[in-house]
């Protein structure tokens, strides 16, 4: 399962970094997607993926016998969704007042205020 | 309780401006109470942390590794303390110089949710905590930077979105292999936790991420290109405050990680940082000289310094840093009164061109002055703030042997200086052209009322010239200063003192 979300998150951060690179403005706000989505992935991945062992102390104990599953990750992850879901939203608005107002969609004519 | 005040200030003003949002002249009122009440606050927490040492709240109040830690060293004070002047000083600014429209648009609220993520990140201690108020301040300067949406700033803040997010990604990447890693997020006890491991791979790998994540926030040399594409697109208000606090948290967040956390790297980090801060300084300064426009020579100009502020932890002393921290104080201060200057030389030319515009000294000599004061303090001319800051920077690098670097930094000031005197000579110094075509776009940029015009220039004066005073005693005060600076850099060279401060859990 490790190997297998391994390989998940690095697919979508290269292609997110891929994407990161193209020309259309709508395929660099897919890649920023992509790239928080792999991420998040990595963060829920590297908690160490427990199955079946929720983090309940049982009665009588004092702690909960290891290994559990961490909740913590996914804690951090779902504010991580939470935040990126909030900027990805206006980076698209912004994408669209951007071609509206500058008329194209491609990232090589939007370098006025470059140099 | 002292530590929530400079989170809980701008959140309450903002809150409050948001529900008068049909109320401009409210949410007006608002912005410079809220800015003033969190100027008195920070202070009040500076001077207690100096008297009685670092400080520590647990949010919610669960013991120590687990939940979130808020705590003030002097570094995180100080830095609290130059965001409240800042803001302070902009908020008046705007009241002159920001246009109604914007200020319709939430522009107070705005502001104050800017201010809450950058005091936030200078307090938090917590990396994962750290991740959420640059955030905070993204999202609240994402719309303040495209607020008017105009085409340049529209332009200029895709460029920003995108390498600002980029830079969130791979902190977060960062901080889950940490999490992987120690199993804890709690600043402090991440620096525990991490010193058997220092040497493997992982932990190199997890200050790298760090260095690029808070390299592009900070603007670092090959890292910077979406500082001076965007920095000069939104009114000069929102530009000022950019220029004074954003990049600084960069800065403070490198600080921060490399002094508590990867300290055992102590050969290969300050090596690297050393090198990048050459490269940026002499890239930033190089850029500045070809620029033809006010706020994008101010810009490269801000590049330029940051490697001057990460020069002190690239050479990993005590004085080193000490220069740092003093270099952070200094350069908050006068770059934002610089980009002020530029708006009210906007405001009375209408133009930020240096081929526009000229003439100055002649028509507008007290503005001149308030010109000249920041500029020479960034070049470093004595006796005000910006000398005193190279000459500690300078003295750290010859103690610590590092001659190229000095050479750099003392070759970089001489062209700072040169880049300043071209905005002197272009102008304040040259006769203005007489240009029919801009004389019409003068007349018709002047407001409509006498009365709000007088208003206008008085308030935008007031407060660059309250800066431009502040420069100047940084540099008569020097002493003062740079005892706080050295108690700052003690703490961060011997992090004991904030590692049991978080941890051990006093009375709350």
């Amino acid at each position: 399962m490790e190997l297998l979300l391994a390989i998940v998150i690095g697919s979508l951060y290269a292609t997110g970094l891929y994407m990161l690179l193209r020309r259309s403005v709508v395929k660099l706000i897919i890649g920023l997607g992509l790239l928080s989505n792999g991420s998040n992935l990595l963060i829920f991945t590297i908690g160490r993926l427990v199955r079946g062992r929720p983090p309940i102390v049982p009665e009588g104990e004092s702690s909960v016998p290891s290994p559990f599953a961490d909740p913590l990750p996914q804690a951090l992850i779902l504010t991580a969704i939470v935040i990126s879901f909030g900027v990805l939203a206006f980076a698209l608005v912004l994408i669209h007042r951007a071609y509206q107002k500058v008329g194209t969609d491609d990232l090589d004519d939007l370098k006025t205020t470059d140099m | 309780m002292r530590l929530l005040f400079p989170i809980a200030i701008p959140l309450t003003t903002a809150v409050l401006g948001l529900f008068a949002w049909r109320w401009r002249a409210v949410q007006r009122g608002l912005g410079v109470a809220g800015a003033a009440a969190l100027l008195i606050t920070s202070f009040e927490l500076l001077k207690s942390v100096w008297q009685q040492g670092p400080q520590a709240t647990w949010v919610g109040n669960w013991p120590p590794p687990f939940g979130i830690t808020l705590i003030a060293d002097l570094l995180s004070a100080i830095m609290v303390a130059l965001a409240a002047v800042i803001g302070f000083a902009v908020a008046l600014y705007s009241l002159a110089h920001v246009d109604p429209a914007r200020e319709a648009f939430g522009y107070y609220p705005l502001l104050h949710i800017l201010l809450m993520g950058v005091c936030g990140a200078f307090l938090t201690g917590d990396l994962f905590n750290l991740y959420v108020w640059f955030e905070v301040m993204l999202m609240a300067s994402f719309v303040l930077l495209a607020l008017g949406g105009e085409r340049a700033q529209l332009e200029g803040a895709i460029k920003y979105v995108t390498l600002n997010l980029m830079a969130s990604t791979l902190f977060l990447t960062a901080v889950g292999l940490l999490y992987g890693t120690v199993g804890t997020l709690n600043m402090a006890d991440v620096a525990l936790k991490i010193r058997p491991l220092a040497s493997s791979g992982i932990t190199t790998s997890i200050a790298f991420l760090l260095l690029t994540a808070f390299g592009i926030k900070a603007a670092i040399f090959p890292l910077f290109f979406w500082l001076p594409a965007s920095y000069h697109t939104p009114p000069v208000a929102v530009s000022a405050v950019f220029a004074g606090l954003l990049t600084k948290v960069g800065v403070y967040a490198l600080l921060r990680v490399f002094t508590l956390i990867f300290i055992e790297q102590e050969r290969t980090i300050p090596t690297v940082v050393l090198a990048l801060s050459a490269l940026t300084m002499l890239t930033g300064v190089l850029g500045a000289v070809v620029q033809s426009e006010f706020r994008r020579i101010l810009s490269f100009n801000i590049v330029s310094h940051i490697g001057y502020m990460i020069l002190g932890l690239g050479l990993f002393t005590t004085a080193g840093l000490a220069g740092s921290i003093f270099y952070i104080i200094h350069h908050i201060i006068v770059i934002t009164n610089l980009f002020l200057v530029s708006g009210l030389v906007h405001a009375v030319q209408g133009s930020f061109d240096l081929g526009r515009l000229g003439g100055l000294y002649r028509t507008h000599p007290g503005l001149a002055v308030l010109f000249l004061i920041p500029a020479l303090s960034l070049s470093g001319v004595p006796p005000l703030s910006g000398f005193f800051a190279k000459l500690l920077l300078v003295r750290a690098g010859l103690h610590a042997e590092q001659w190229s670097i000095v050479a750099i930094a003392l070759g970089v000031s001489l062209l700072t200086l040169l880049s300043m005197m071209k905005i002197w000579a272009e102008v304040f110094w040259k006769p203005k052209e007489s240009d029919p075509l801009t004389e019409g776009s003068v007349a018709s940029r002047v407001p409509p009322m006498a009365e709000r015009a007088a208003m206008r220039s008085r308030l935008g004066l007031w407060s660059s010239a309250g800066l431009a005073v502040l420069t100047a005693m940084i540099g008569l005060g020097a002493d003062f200063v740079l005892a706080f600076a050295e108690a700052a850099a003690e703490q961060l060279r011997h992090p004991d003192l904030y590692i049991s401060t978080m941890l051990q859990r006093g009375h709350p």
